[in-house]
């Protein structure tokens, strides 16, 4: 063949003609085949990757919502975060003393057996082990008799005001009721099966940790009448099945809504919403006004923040906007807000403090620093590189640090290092940490009972960092035990001043997540978790 | 070649035990604690205690490693610390994206790179040879992502040809799992395009010049026979060592392409793996990693006596 015959045949017009032709018809037939999937499935991508299924040992919050998908609970908090009747409806004796809660009719569980008062009872212990309201409940429990088929009795030691509410929070860990053989089991051993009596059945043998886990409608669960709201209402489910997909790539994320391959974005990043916003077939809106709250946390039993000038120090030096503007960027979705319970809630304070919201007050650091005798100690902080909302937080709080004299050093690691480091209450120079960062939904931290970062206990009890003081644990008891709305009020604000002149935690502001979906959704419920009963997919 | 094949079998045995020790040993040394992190926030010393226990984890370090191996070698990979799944069923739900994954991506290098190769060597110094040159130095310089980005724009948001993202078995029938394909595969070969067409131009550039081309030539041979039957042949050796060790690291290293086209394979397992310290998940897939290449390796030295009738064993 002459030299140049080869290339003369790719260049001819009937080739590239063929060639063409051939490209598209099998990009069609190919295209056409991936847009083939059933119009009630609803494809959702989670803000995190379901690994854990069990949700009362892990705290991690994708876990709680694969636990409101599978599992009910006795009690659901409405969008306004008011406790209502879920799966039974309770009475309370004269004394305070005594809670007997009826189930409702109807509750099966996934197999079609019953759900009875020994599965509730096996659960509220479990419950009490590993979820710090549920310890207080624990604490002040006398006994938990089932009274008949549908009956069951808490009997407290002692009154408490608040164990209605503590039964109805969806954070950290809710008080999700399983069968009694998969709530007997002990920590660290894998749940037997995943049968619960929720809204949804989990489909086990689709289960990819990391990757897909896929729920179908529960045919016999029978919804209350109420209208959804939160964790409370109906859970009627008006989807066949739904798939949470993990995408490690946020843009791939934006990619395939846009292009209709999923449905739902649980936490829509804020520098890439633009994509979305101009775009007609999707819904961007704050399905939980609450949000979350931002905040740093010391380390009470070292040097130099065992010094309570010293964490004072480190408070006046923060502010909060610049902390929001790093992690959030867009001012539609994030305010200032130094309330240890979050703001808008029914007893959020401000009171205390005004110089978080204020962009701090460096100078009186600075001389509170020299009052203590600050040594130059290095202060630690632990950085998470691998968590995008938590990775700009240690950034902007150290350089504040810097400029009000503090000698810092920031630490950069994965998250599940840090998740281990920070367990170690040795000092920073021997392998510890002085200050951490983290997010908790507002839905956790609106009361001194379910807040877990007011706990005082020092080392026994106490969230990482450990603090230790007894007045403050006075007035969380108290805040437990009161009976009226104003007690609780005046209680929540002695909490609050507490709080910031100890310097127990920093809040560093509230800021909402978006959550997107397209327009084939409808009736997406608010409330402080992503929930997918209520929803319509339009076929 | 039976006898060599065996001797070379036995020779992965010591390979494989010092990377299992190792991997064993580096895993344990690495900071990160699979209790504290599967115990959660409000757990107390006692209950990490207890979950310790629970997984094994309390006893001393040369009895996990015996236990594992003995495991092992009874076929058991082990459960999964964190989502308590066996390692095995794990890995055969993400080995299969990925091997089709990287099998995709090898067919289109070879069908891509060699004929790029062996056409910039024919017409070497030509506008076309020029063109191969750079458009290589545009595929070793170019991240994959930036690639898998704009594939994606371009035939998958503005055309709409393929789907953005996503895998599907053959279960869903070939135009679904094809489909899917398509891009990752084009992503993922853009690099070993790159590299295998400058080794098959380099390897033909050498062989064109022997004597037996020139023979070839000479007594009548069409261009299409030389270059394809006697040169390429010749050439073969190196081109082939390169295509197989790129498919094993196709296989061990398409976590980027995995991750920006949502793909479930093994890239994405291991990274979480690391990440949640899941040490069976970890260790399991670095053995099954080792085991690869070394099958590999023994596959391309196999094939040399095939494309090389001079090559014995």
């Amino acid at each position: 063949m002459p030299k140049k015959t080869m290339l003369k045949q790719l260049a001819t017009p009937r080739f590239q003609k063929t060639a063409l032709l051939a490209a598209l018809g099998m990009a069609s037939a190919l295209s056409f085949a991936t847009h083939v999937q059933a119009d009630t499935t609803v494809s959702a991508v989670m803000h995190s990757a379901l690994r854990s299924l069990d949700p009362v040992s892990s705290s991690a919050t994708i876990a709680r919502n694969h636990g409101y998908m599978i599992y009910d609970t006795l009690i659901g908090l409405d969008a306004d975060l008011n406790p209502q009747p879920q799966m039974a409806d309770w009475e309370v004796s004269e004394d305070g003393r005594i809670y007997t809660f009826t189930l409702r009719d109807g509750l099966t569980w996934h197999d079609g057996s019953p759900v009875t008062p020994a599965d509730c009872i096996a659960s509220l212990k479990r419950w009490g082990t590993f979820d710090a309201g549920g310890q207080l409940v624990s604490n002040h429990t006398e006994s938990l008799t089932a009274l008949d088929e549908k009956r069951f009795a808490l009997t407290l030691s002692s009154p408490l005001g608040d164990v209605i509410g503590l039964l109805s929070k969806p954070s950290a860990v809710p008080a999700f009721i399983m069968p009694e053989n998969v709530a007997s089991i002990e920590p660290g051993q894998p749940l037997p099966n995943q049968i619960g009596s929720g809204p949804f059945r989990f489909i086990a043998n689709e289960f990819q940790p990391g990757v897909k886990a896929v729920y179908e409608r529960f045919d016999a669960y029978q919804p209350r009448s109420e209208a959804p709201s939160g964790t409370a209402g109906s859970k009627e489910v008006f989807v066949d099945r739904v798939e949470w997909i993990h995408m490690p790539d946020v843009q791939t994320t934006i990619n395939a809504i846009n292009s209709g391959d999923i449905d739902y974005i649980e936490r829509t990043p804020f520098d890439l919403l633009p994509l979305l916003e101009g775009n007609p077939e999707i819904t961007t809106d704050v399905l939980d006004p609450l949000g979350m709250l931002t905040v740093a946390r010391m380390n009470f039993l070292n040097p130099p923040f065992n010094d309570v000038r010293i964490r004072r120090a480190a408070l006046l030096a923060m502010g909060q906007e610049d902390v929001l503007a790093a992690l959030v960027g867009d001012p539609r979705f994030y305010q200032t807000c130094a309330s240890v319970f979050g703001c808008n809630t029914a007893i959020s304070t401000e009171a205390g403090d005004e110089s978080l919201t204020s962009g701090g007050r460096p100078d009186e650091a600075r001389a509170l620093l020299e009052e203590a005798g600050y040594d130059q100690t290095p202060v630690v902080l632990l950085q998470p590189s691998d968590v995008a909302t938590l990775t700009p937080q240690p950034v902007v709080v150290a350089q504040a640090l810097r400029k009000a004299g503090f000698n810092v050093e920031l630490k950069q690691m994965d998250w599940q290092t840090l998740v281990s480091q920070r367990a170690n209450q040795s000092p920073s120079s021997e392998g510890g940490w002085d200050m951490i960062f983290t997010n908790f939904g507002v839905d956790s931290f609106w009361s001194p009972t379910i807040n877990m970062l007011l706990i005082a206990t020092g080392t026994q009890d106490s969230w990482f960092g450990w603090p230790s003081d007894p007045y403050m644990e006075e007035l969380r008891t108290e805040y437990a035990m009161a009976e009226s709305e104003e007690q609780r009020k005046a209680l929540a604000e002695a909490v609050q001043e507490q709080a910031m002149e100890q310097a127990t935690f920093i809040p560093l502001g509230q800021f909402q997540n978006v959550v997107s979906w397209r327009n084939e959704l409808s009736d997406v419920v608010e409330g402080p978790i992503p929930v997918f009963w209520g929803m319509h997919k339009a076929e | 070649m039976l006898g060599y094949f065996i001797r070379r079998l036995l020779a992965a045995i010591p390979v494989m035990l010092v990377l299992a020790l190792s991997v064993f040993l580096l895993l344990r040394l690495s900071p990160g604690d699979p209790a504290v992190i599967i115990a959660g926030d409000m757990a107390s010393p006692e209950q990490v205690a207890s979950i310790r226990t629970a997984l094994g984890l309390d006893q001393p370090i040369y009895t996990q490693f015996f236990i594992w191996m003995g495991n092992m070698l009874q076929g058991d990979f082990g459960t999964s610390l964190i989502s308590q799944t066996s390692v095995m069923t794990m890995i055969t739900q993400r080995l299969e994206p990925t091997v089709s994954l990287a099998l995709a991506a090898i067919v289109f290098t070879v069908l891509i790179s060699v004929p790029l190769g062996v056409i910039a060597a024919w017409r070497q110094g030509s506008w076309v040879d020029n063109l191969v040159m750079s458009v290589s130095v545009v595929g070793f310089s170019v991240p994959v992502f930036v690639i898998g980005y704009i594939v994606i724009q371009v035939f998958a948001i503005k055309l709409g040809w393929l789907p953005v993202q996503g895998y599907r078995s053959l279960d869903n029938g070939f135009g679904e799992f094809a489909s899917r394909l398509v891009l990752p595969a084009l992503t993922l070969s853009s690099v070993y395009i790159a590299l295998i067409a400058r080794m098959t131009r380099a390897s033909m550039l050498e062989v064109l010049k022997e004597d037996y081309i020139r023979t070839a030539r000479a007594k009548g041979l069409g261009e299409r026979l030389v270059l394809f039957r006697h040169a390429l042949r010749n050439a073969g050796v190196p081109i082939l060592t390169v295509i197989g060790t790129g498919f094993a690291l196709m296989v061990s290293g398409v976590v980027v392409t995995e991750s920006v086209f949502n793909i479930p394979g093994l890239g994405r397992l291991i990274i979480d793996a690391v990440l949640a310290r899941d040490y069976p998940v970890i260790q399991a897939i670095i053995l099954l990693t080792a085991g690869l290449y070394v099958f590999i390796n023994l596959l391309i030295d196999l094939s040399y006596a095939i494309t090389d009738p001079r090559i014995r064993y």
